[in-house]
């Protein structure tokens, strides 16, 4: 049966940035390469970084690949490469990329470039209303409409598959639902047909496996110490059939595990109702799944039952929820509990005395008997709170109980801005998405 | 007594405030075992100290798994959370260290 072979080497913006070259080495046959750097309020970090320079706003790691890829590429390695890395900024991501690969000699490329996920103004033209309501409180959007940073519909597959028929070599998205990365490339290869619910569920699964990148692959497993050789763990390989089935592999030679355990482990990772798994390009069922492996590190999993996809598509936005700090300190020796719960104290109260309490605050004494690490948590939406409290961890050094150390390793709280996360729904007919393919 | 590692190995992660943790059993033969003990009102009260809102259980007797999803545990979850563990990452293997009260074999 014929199957295409789909890699992933970033599970997150801040994955090995080694791993997509490795990948590529250790698996000469691999078709397509995906890289997933969004998370759920990455958005809104881009959207900061977009105001300073109108030429950023999408995930600059990935231009680092890219440079780590390209004497692969010049040598004549074929592998296409999907990647939501666009953020809010795809157009320019593929600018910057065609300059890379310019500048390192690569032949001609074609980069696609997938566009439309972006429906802030849709959002913000109905934010008074009663429209685009939370999904898990339902509060209507007009709650935080004066703070909406951001706004983005996952996308499904069909744009990305859209562009490698016509021809990219490189795939660049904005938001896009991450299994979808992964369907794509299968819906190109065999020519489903965009209601093969079945078939495209089976892709799905492969894409929900992998998009973690070694989390398939013995990463966080339960029994992570007795992975083999997790210091060269390997990323995993979807290979994906015809039939809507796949084998989820990793490259010879590497370390980490590819078993039923592992996959089953990753098979449930952040899913809800298991019998309606919901992306954009089907709605799962993984109630039919069978997981076996065929081999070492080879576990295939089949049966995947499909529906169509909801109506709506999800949307992810984000919304300026003031600012936070965190500060750490390490306390030792006797009664380090009840040393730590005190300096907690002292410092929400010190923090009182020196103007308002802080909105919301939350003190952690991580560690037993002898050793406790203090972690004070402070969120407010004035930023002077913040910059008050950022002070107030340093004089516990010398004011504070016999046994505070640590210090010197941890610089003194950092104030960051709160990113609320409002995930709602849009109807499909309300994003119009784009695929432009242009020469490099 | 058995912990319910013993029997079972989990993964555990976020669904925006809400955490998921996926309980699956070492054994198949073993999946009967965890349908009767991890009842939802267990996990609630295991988890008593982060409050959850609701606790939902789906089953996956074809894994042998058990999906629990816990509402309103990371204090607003993603960036907002203050809490060390913002996105329950530590759950699914807090809850193997429950005690279950089956003979050792």
């Amino acid at each position: 049966m014929r199957c295409v072979r789909i890699g992933n080497a970033a599970g997150f913006w801040g994955d090995d940035p080694d791993a997509p070259a490795t990948l590529l080495r250790g698996a000469p046959d691999l078709q397509y390469l995906t890289l997933d750097y969004l998370a759920e309020v990455s958005m809104s970090i881009l959207a900061g970084q977009m105001q300073r320079d109108p030429t950023k706003g999408f995930a600059g790691d990935f231009l680092d690949v890219m440079q780590s890829i390209a004497p692969l590429l010049r040598e004549g390695r074929r592998v296409k490469i999907i990647t939501n890395a666009g953020g809010l900024n795809p157009t320019g991501c593929a600018t910057q990329c065609a300059k890379i690969l310019h500048a390192a000699g690569c032949k001609t490329f074609r980069i696609g470039v997938v566009q439309g996920d972006d429906v802030l103004p849709e959002i913000r033209a109905h934010a008074k209303s009663e429209a685009f309501a939370h999904l898990e409180t339902a509060q209507p959007i007009s709650t935080v409409a004066d703070q909406l940073v951001t706004a983005n519909a996952y996308l499904g597959a069909e744009p990305i598959a859209q562009a490698l028929r016509q021809g990219a070599d490189i795939v660049i998205t904005g938001r896009v639902a991450d299994p979808s990365l992964t369907v794509a490339p299968a819906i190109a290869e065999f020519g489903w047909k965009s209601d093969d619910y079945t078939r495209i569920a089976g892709a799905t699964v492969a894409g929900h496996l992998i998009e973690c990148g070694t989390q398939a692959t013995g990463g966080i497993s339960t029994d992570w110490l007795a992975i083999p050789d997790p210091a060269h763990i390997g990323f995993p390989i979807a290979e994906v059939y015809e039939d809507g089935s796949c084998v989820i592999t990793k490259p010879p030679g590497t370390g980490g595990q590819v078993s039923e355990q592992t996959i089953k482990e990753q098979l449930i990772y952040e899913i809800g109702d298991p019998a309606a798994y919901l992306s954009p390009d089907a709605t799962v069922s993984f109630l039919s799944l069978a997981v076996r492996e065929d081999a070492t590190d080879r576990v295939r999993v089949s049966g995947a039952l499909g529906k169509a996809p909801p109506t709506t598509y999800k949307v992810s936005a984000t919304y300026r929820a003031g600012f936070r700090a965190t500060g750490l300190i390490t306390i030792t020796g006797r009664d380090a509990q009840a040393k730590a719960r005190k300096c907690g104290e002292i410092v929400l109260q010190r923090l009182g005395e020196a103007g308002s309490p802080p909105q919301r605050a939350n003190v952690e004494c991580i560690g037993e008997d002898q050793r406790v690490l203090l972690r004070i948590s402070v969120a407010d939406p004035r930023r002077q709170v913040l910059e008050k409290f950022r002070r107030l961890i340093a004089p516990l050094i010398t004011a504070g109980p016999q046994g505070v150390t640590g210090y010197a390793d941890i610089p003194r709280p950092q104030v960051r801005e709160v990113f609320g996360y409002w995930p709602t729904l849009i109807a499909r007919d309300r994003v119009q998405w784009t695929v432009s393919v242009m020469e490099s | 007594m058995i912990r319910l590692g013993d029997i079972a190995y989990a993964r555990s992660g976020d669904k925006g405030a809400a955490a998921n943790i996926g309980v699956i059993a070492r054994r198949q033969s073993d999946y009967p075992l965890l349908l009767r003990v991890l009842t939802t009102a267990v996990v609630a009260d295991f988890f008593k100290d982060l409050r959850p809102s609701n606790v939902r259980r789906y089953e996956l007797p074809n894994l042998g798994a058990l999906n629990f999803v816990l509402s309103d545990v990371l204090d607003g979850g993603g960036s907002v959370s203050l809490r060390l563990d913002a996105q329950g990452k530590t759950l699914g293997q807090a809850l193997l260290e429950m005690k279950l009260d089956v003979p050792n074999e």
